[in-house]
């Protein structure tokens, strides 16, 4: 005991040594909203663990240019698809390093075997790290990567073969997400050998723009550059997260300079956010979708007449402007207007009630009542479920429709909400994961997704076709094109009343400088630069 | 005493047993389960979601659940978060110290405050201070702690600049953590001005969780102190001629001490309640906040080990305030 105290002792008095040296260092404190479950990205599906881990720690073969969800190349310099879209070989950049800790040094440059060793962990039941940690890969089996990957093959040291069971055009997108992460296979060898396996979740090793320092739990983590990174050094030396999960907390900690950024203002503080002359606050519309889900396969819900009735009885603008506090924009589609593939020609359906009842007793609907389900918690795309869902109340009744509004335990509404035989119409929506109109359309909409993320449980063959077919076509162009023809025919079998795209906003003092939004709601802090 | 001691120790083991039942309990109560929130709104397939809930264990019967945790309980095994990873006791013992110390400084804060509140009070009856004291208990009773968290916030640190807004320490100071109370750490860290940031970073967690607790220990030792007054034995060492700070400092409060001191130690219940809002609000690193955070992700393994654990603490306190009532008045005699 007296002994480790010593140590700590000692460490402290060199850690003392450098913060003196660090002094002129450059700082960015972010006051990030919550804790990281822990820092092995595939572990993992939180937005805030990502946030903290593979964002700033590690690279992936392929990623997302900054600000954008264009694809770039990362550790691969290239790849190439076979013919038939079912094997990649990626050509893997030279000369990267792996960070240099004081808890590791690599003795090797970044090669194959990391990449192999990152995803034959995840898929492989044999492999010794399939099972540490709990072993729960949930972004992998969600992305269907069991089914999808048949091998990964290893083929010289900076060569390797993705060999899948049928061609996936979003694979390359699915790459560059966080749980595709590359770790150090030396890092895993030593960590094992030492039998300290459940420390590459605690202390990470990765070849990213910064090198994990220390995490205090639920308190402070620290990054430093790294100044061996492939891309150059950052312009900043430190990077901390101070975690603060109160929205007012954040805000003074930006005004008494305690931090410099922080994500997810309270709607409310926004506009005394935009007035203050020391800050900048940054917007952008999200990647995502709020919606109201019919189900289906329910009478009368599944005759079409009937959801686009209700669909022309919501006044849209409305709810984005009193409960989004015009934060948001009116959806037309189910996917969000920023990303590729959009259907920009496509008619919303106007707002006319008058219109409505007599689609409604054309369908030879009358005295409808029916349940509106309101979602218990604040999500990115809805602010305020249960107001939504009483605004949506009254539109019903000005056309003779009652409504009665149900709201149950966050997780049980996810469960009951995709039951098949599910009462009434479900608010919810989505925040895309990977830029890939697939990740909204087959993901939500799909055949396959009934009974599960597709809460209006909607099968309908022509539509079903045109995404499988995008699925697995290689020419970019034409997905759009084939994501562009099942918008028009989603419009008119309205399974949804698309409500609104919301919009995000980043509040930062104004002597950060090169931050840049990440559509798909990430914090990145690579190219981020802050002034004296 | 020692017949006493034993049993009341004797006594702990019941409790104990409740207490886990309460634990393993309480969390399977709440709808909804840890696998279904992880997924989101993604979902997840009736397959998966069998083989996880398998690998957990979560899909066999309650009964067996619940003894293979009392089993391992025996073996000091509290399981090990699903959301972390990692043993629940380790997560618990690193974010511990920074509870005991902020409940320690608050508990502290109220008794300082509280009971020569009380006294002046009792002695000043009917007094202004007594009618200005007694409402301003009242009003810290009443008060929402987030809300006077914020309020706090946002007049000290966001007007004045007099304090910081969260936290612990500047994060311009950076050591290990040897003991992790921070007032130590810093101190030990020998790091100018470390301790004084510390200290600042105290003040305003001390007086929002200190508050309720401040109030309850000055209303009861007030009616405490005004019932021991009126008794003979202060009357007749007042007739005495005793001084007056005689007689109410050392024959009138030790006796108004007794019931005060029980209501410290019901104090610790509430201010680990308390402890949950005012460490959400001031991004204290503490078990409050880890609690609530595991609830709302139905960490079953992390909620009954935690909750278990604070039991047992406030069981230990308790025990530590019935065995002070000797020590302030021997006429308690705890053979009885």
């Amino acid at each position: 005991m007296v002994r480790s105290l010593l140590v700590r002792l000692a460490v402290g008095a060199s850690m003392l040594a450098m913060a003196g040296v660090a002094a002129q260092a450059k700082t960015l404190v972010y006051c990030s909203e919550g804790s990281p479950e822990g820092f092995d990205p595939a572990l993992y599906t939180a937005g805030t663990t990502f946030d903290a881990s593979g964002k700033p720690v590690y690279n992936r073969l392929v990623e997302f240019e900054n600000g954008t969800t264009n694809i770039v190349p990362g550790l691969a310099e290239s790849w190439e698809v076979s013919e038939d879209g079912t094997v990649y070989t990626f050509k893997l950049r030279k000369g990267v390093k792996f960070h240099t800790t004081d808890y590791f040094t690599p003795t090797r440059e970044f090669n194959a075997d990391d990449v192999v060793f990152t995803f034959r962990r995840q898929g492989d039941k044999e492999d010794p790290w399939h099972n540490y940690a709990g072993g729960q890969w949930e972004y992998f089996a969600s992305m269907s990567m069991p089914e999808l990957i048949k091998s990964i093959e290893k083929v010289d040291d900076h060569t390797v073969r993705f060999v899948l069971n049928r061609p996936e055009a979003p694979m390359i997108a699915n790459l560059a997400m966080d749980f595709a992460s590359i770790l150090s296979a030396e890092y895993a060898d030593k960590l094992k050998q030492e039998g300290k396996m459940e420390l590459l979740n605690q202390q990470p090793i990765g070849t990213g723009p910064f090198k994990f320092v220390d995490y205090q739990k639920d308190a402070v983590i620290r990054y430093a550059a790294n100044e061996d990174y492939f891309r150059g050094k950052q312009p900043i030396d430190t990077l901390i997260f101070a975690i603060t999960p109160d929205a007012s907390v954040r805000y003074e900690k930006l005004k008494a300079g305690e931090c410099h950024i922080m994500p997810y203002p309270a709607p409310a503080d926004v506009k005394s956010m935009q007035a203050d002359p020391n800050l900048n606050v940054m917007e952008q519309e999200g990647l995502n979708i709020a919606y109201l889900g019919y189900n289906t396969q329910m009478k009368p819900f599944d005759d079409p007449r009937v959801r686009k009735a209700l669909n022309m009885a919501i006044n849209k603008q409305a709810i984005v402007d009193a409960v989004f506090e015009g934060a948001g924009a009116v959806a037309k589609n189910p996917i969000p207007p920023t990303m590729w593939g959009y259907n920009d020609a496509i008619q919303d359906d106007p707002y006319d009630p008058e219109a409505a009842k007599k689609l409604l007793e054309e369908a030879g609907v009358k005295d409808l009542s029916m349940k509106i389900w309101a979602m218990p918690v604040q999500r990115p795309y809805m602010p305020n479920a249960r107001r939504t869902a009483e605004m949506i109340q009254a539109d019903f009744d000005k056309i003779g429709v009652k409504a009665e509004i149900v709201s149950y335990e966050w997780a049980e509404y996810l469960k009951r909400s995709s039951e098949k035989d599910r009462d009434g119409a479900v608010i919810l929506g989505w925040t895309g994961d990977n830029g890939d109109p697939d990740n909204f359309l087959a993901v939500l909409l799909g055949c396959d997704a009934v009974g599960s993320a597709n809460r209006a449980q909607w099968c309908h063959e022509p539509f079903n076709d045109l995404i499988q077919k995008a699925k697995v076509e290689s020419d970019p162009a034409e997905r759009a094109k084939l994501y562009e023809q099942a918008q028009v025919i989603f419009k008119e079998q309205a399974p949804w009343a698309t409500l609104a795209h919301s919009v995000v906003y980043m509040p930062m003092s104004k002597k950060v400088q090169g931050y840049k939004m990440d559509p798909l709601g990430n914090h990145r802090f690579d190219g981020v630069d802050i002034s004296e | 005493m020692f017949w006493f001691l034993l049993r009341r120790i004797a006594l702990l083991v019941p409790t104990f047993l409740g207490v886990t039942i309460i634990a393993f309990g309480f969390i399977r109560l709440l709808p909804g389960d840890p696998v279904l929130l992880m997924a989101g709104e993604r979902s997840i397939s009736p397959e998966r979601y069998q083989q996880i809930m398998a690998t957990y264990g979560f899909d066999r019967p309650l009964w067996e659940q619940y003894l293979t945790f009392l089993g391992n309980l025996m073996h000091g095994d509290l399981g090990t978060s699903i959301v972390t990873r990692k043993p629940v006791l380790q997560e618990f013992l690193t974010l511990f110290p920074a509870t005991v110390e902020l409940t320690v400084c608050a508990i502290l804060f109220a008794i300082i405050v509280g009971v020569p509140a009380g006294i002046i009070a009792a002695v000043k009856r009917r007094s202004v201070f007594d009618h200005a004291a007694m409402t301003g208990a009242l009003i810290g009773y009443s008060m929402p702690i987030f809300w006077w968290g914020l309020l706090l916030i946002i007049f000290f640190s966001g007007i004045l600049r007099w304090t910081p807004v969260s936290g612990r320490i500047s994060l311009m100071y950076y050591f290990p953590h040897v003991t992790g109370f921070m007032l130590i750490d810093s101190l030990l860290s020998g790091q100018k001005g470390a301790f004084a940031s510390a200290v600042n970073h105290l003040i305003l967690p001390t007086i929002v969780l200190g508050t309720i607790p401040l109030a309850v220990i000055a209303r009861q030792t007030r009616s405490a102190m005004l019932e021991v007054l009126s008794d003979d034995y202060v009357r007749t060492a007042r007739a005495k001629g005793l001084p007056p700070w005689r007689v109410i400092g050392v024959h009138a409060l030790r006796n108004a001490l007794i019931p005060v001191i029980t209501t410290i130690g019901l104090q610790t219940g509430v201010l680990i309640a308390g402890a949950i809002l005012t460490e959400t609000i001031f991004s204290w690193p503490g078990i409050g906040k880890w609690m609530i955070d595991s609830i709302f992700r139905r960490d079953y393994p992390a909620v009954q080990g935690g909750l278990l654990l604070i039991a047992i603490i406030v069981m230990i306190v308790n025990l530590i305030v019935d065995l002070m009532y000797g020590l302030i008045n021997p006429k308690i005699r705890h053979g009885g």
